[in-house]
């Protein structure tokens, strides 16, 4: 069976212009991407600010075309309710959702794309059910989101997500502007629906304990290509690329009592606009060799274990 | 006044007074009908020189304005009352004048988001001068020297160019550096940080994490580190204070609070957090909001699961249930 979404060899450029008779700049936000999510499962993007990750969600969602490479989205459900499809949840519920539209318009919108028309009474319906679905109260079709808090607020972009029926929901950290105690409930409501509904997610998180609780599938972007791509379970257990380790060393845990110094990551993500050479992590990378300046590394199965591909020259 | 007295015996026994001895802090603000709202109540704690206190708590918990009442700068009609004890004196007691001596000289603060933070139409390096300028009297070439210095002793590369840009013009992470080094710019005794890592990376926070421990070996000074995120202050605390609906619920050393939480609100904070290196098939949850609050009573009873008409009746204040380690809740013997 076909996955529900491929996402093959993709590149997202923009064209940066400089002063009249300057030659423009690219910026290569994200490069050669190969990635494909099976039905009803979890695909976590990790990384750090900039590397990509949203601008792969962006054109995941439809909402920036791929300068080259194609997406492909394989439907099963015929969705006779809404867009279908895709839909997106972002990271701020308070910019998300419109302050002058009332809740049940909010979250009734993607009927109104759909190819089918709803008379009111049946679209309030609907409303009603999955406002239910993700926990808020009936009444809060007719109240207007600053009435509601943070939490309540992503309560409702989910709502509005799931009320066109979709297959795939990219979810742009969806978690990070809420409290630690909302997170959890938040994450719990996510777990229900993909298991009542078969939703799959793109979720984009930079938080690794979400990321563990949630994916199936993890991969790993720096300057916008993929170092490590592998189940949860093999590559939270053991992580290949020098870069994924360091990114999990570099998560605050708790038990580990007062941080050692001088494990910390050296350095910042170089910009996009002048990507290094060879591998593009050599200049932080504590495992750098000469070839790595030169050579750029493949995609390629972890030593004696095929499910996980890491790029790097020296990978455990 | 049994959490008082403990603290008195408790700091007599470490023989140093602490740097910072906060007694009984209430910061309120005038409501429409007359009356005053309390966003901070009956809060009292101390650090000592060198020391790490972590103050953990979720957004509208008071962390923020406690730390705000050490810098005497609670917004407006705020109205603060107590005792905050800084070497020897009572900073509430102070003139507006005095307040500005002691701001960037003896007690500094940094924020989550130093770009708001920051001056956007001066370059850095100028306005880490200007600290000096005014609280030490130098002049324009060696004021900036020493910026020049401080860029570089917080690990920011080519400081002098770095300097003379504007913050737009720096990374988040550089930003954060140069937002500490102007703190650091006059040696303060205690370094108030406000969610200083929490829009980072978690590698650049790595970074500064590494950073703040590093500047505080080298110069003694106390650190008072607000975040929600428990994690991050296992790492770099010495002493925690959760903090819940204004109120002080559990102050206790890193160890105990993380070997032994004793308040359930701290225990569903620290099992809420979903785990990096464990997998389990539903996250632990705290019912309710921090919205929801009973009219008297302990604050946390609406959500708590041991909660019983003893919690109902009377709010539970902080007392000492092992050495050093103090807890606000009926249930816990």
């Amino acid at each position: 069976m076909k996955p529900l979404l491929e996402i093959d060899d993709v590149s997202v450029h923009f064209p940066l212009r400089q002063g009249f008779m300057q030659p423009g700049l690219t910026l290569r936000a994200v490069e050669n991407v190969t990635l494909s999510l099976q039905r009803g499962k979890t695909l976590a993007i990790v990384g750090e600010s900039g590397s990509g990750k949203s601008t792969l969600g962006y054109s995941v969602a439809g909402l920036r075309k791929p300068t080259s490479g194609a997406i492909r989205l394989n439907p099963q459900r015929q969705s006779e309710r809404g867009s279908g499809g895709i839909q997106m949840i972002f990271q701020d519920p308070f910019s998300a959702l419109d302050p002058r539209m009332m809740v049940e318009d909010i979250v009734a919108e993607p009927l109104r794309l759909g190819e089918t028309a709803f008379a009111r009474k049946e679209r309030r319906a609907k409303v009603a059910e999955v406002l239910e679905q993700v926990g808020l109260p009936a009444d809060a079709a007719n109240r207007y989101p600053h009435q509601f808090s943070g939490g309540q607020r992503q309560r409702i972009a989910i709502a509005r997500a799931l009320i066109g029926d979709p297959e795939l929901i990219v979810c742009d950290e969806p978690l990070s502007a809420l409290d630690v105690s909302i997170q959890s409930k938040i994450l719990n409501l996510m777990d229900d629906i993909r298991e009542k509904y078969g939703i799959s997610y793109f979720f984009i998180s930079h938080d690794f304990g979400v990321v563990r609780h949630i994916a199936d599938q993890v991969a790993v972007l720096y300057l916008g290509r993929i170092m490590e791509v592998a189940s949860a379970d093999d590559i939270f257990s053991k992580p290949s690329h020098p870069y994924t380790q360091a990114l999990f060393e570099a998560v605050p845990r708790i038990g580990r009592g007062r941080r050692q110094k001088g494990h910390a990551l050296k350095g910042e993500i170089p910009t996009p606009l002048n990507p290094p050479s060879g591998c593009v992590f050599h200049t932080r990378c504590p495992r750098a060799r000469e070839n790595c300046a030169k050579v750029r590394p493949k995609l390629e199965p972890a030593p004696g274990r095929p499910g996980q591909l890491a790029a790097c020259h020296y990978k455990d | 006044m049994g959490f008082v007295a403990n603290t008195l015996r408790l700091n007599a026994e470490a023989q140093t007074a602490p740097l910072l001895s906060v007694d009984d802090l209430t910061v309120s603000f005038p409501t429409k009908g007359g009356g005053h709202n309390a966003v901070v109540t009956g809060l009292s704690y101390q650090i000592a020189q060198s020391e790490t206190l972590g103050v953990v708590g979720e957004s509208g918990c008071g962390k923020t304005m406690t730390s705000l009442s050490l810098m005497g700068l609670v917004p407006g009609r705020g109205r603060v009352t107590g005792r905050i004890g800084f070497e020897g004196r009572d900073l509430l007691q102070q003139s507006e004048k005095q307040w500005r001596d002691l701001r960037g000289r003896e007690v500094a603060m940094i924020f989550q988001e130093p770009m708001t933070a920051m001056n956007p139409v001066m370059s850095v390096g100028q306005q880490i001068a200007e600290v000096l300028k005014v609280h030490e009297g130098l002049g324009q070439r060696d004021s900036l020297d020493r910026a020049i210095d401080l860029l570089k002793a917080v690990g920011i590369p080519s400081p002098a160019q770095r300097a003379r840009d504007f913050p737009h013009q720096l990374s988040g992470g550089m930003r954060q550096r140069a937002m500490i080094a102007m703190a650091l710019a006059c040696r303060p005794k205690l370094l108030v940080a406000d969610e200083p890592t929490t829009a980072l990376d978690v590698t650049i926070q790595a970074q500064i994490l590494d950073l703040i421990i590093e500047l505080q070996e080298e110069t003694g000074m106390a650190v008072q580190f607000i975040t929600h995120n428990l994690a991050v202050v296992s790492e770099l605390a010495h002493k925690i204070l959760v903090m819940y609906a204004g109120r002080g619920v559990e102050y206790a050393t890193s160890e105990q609070l993380f070997d032994q939480p004793l308040h359930p609100y701290t225990q569903g904070l620290i099992q809420t957090l979903p785990d990096p290196d464990r997998k389990v098939d539903r996250l632990h949850v705290i019912h309710g909001s921090l919205r929801v609050q009973p009219a008297q009573g302990c604050r946390f009873a609406s959500r708590c699961p041991l909660a019983s008409d003893e919690c109902r009746a009377a709010e539970p204040i902080l007392r000492e249930v092992a050495p050093g380690h103090f807890v606000a809740c009926v249930k816990v013997n």
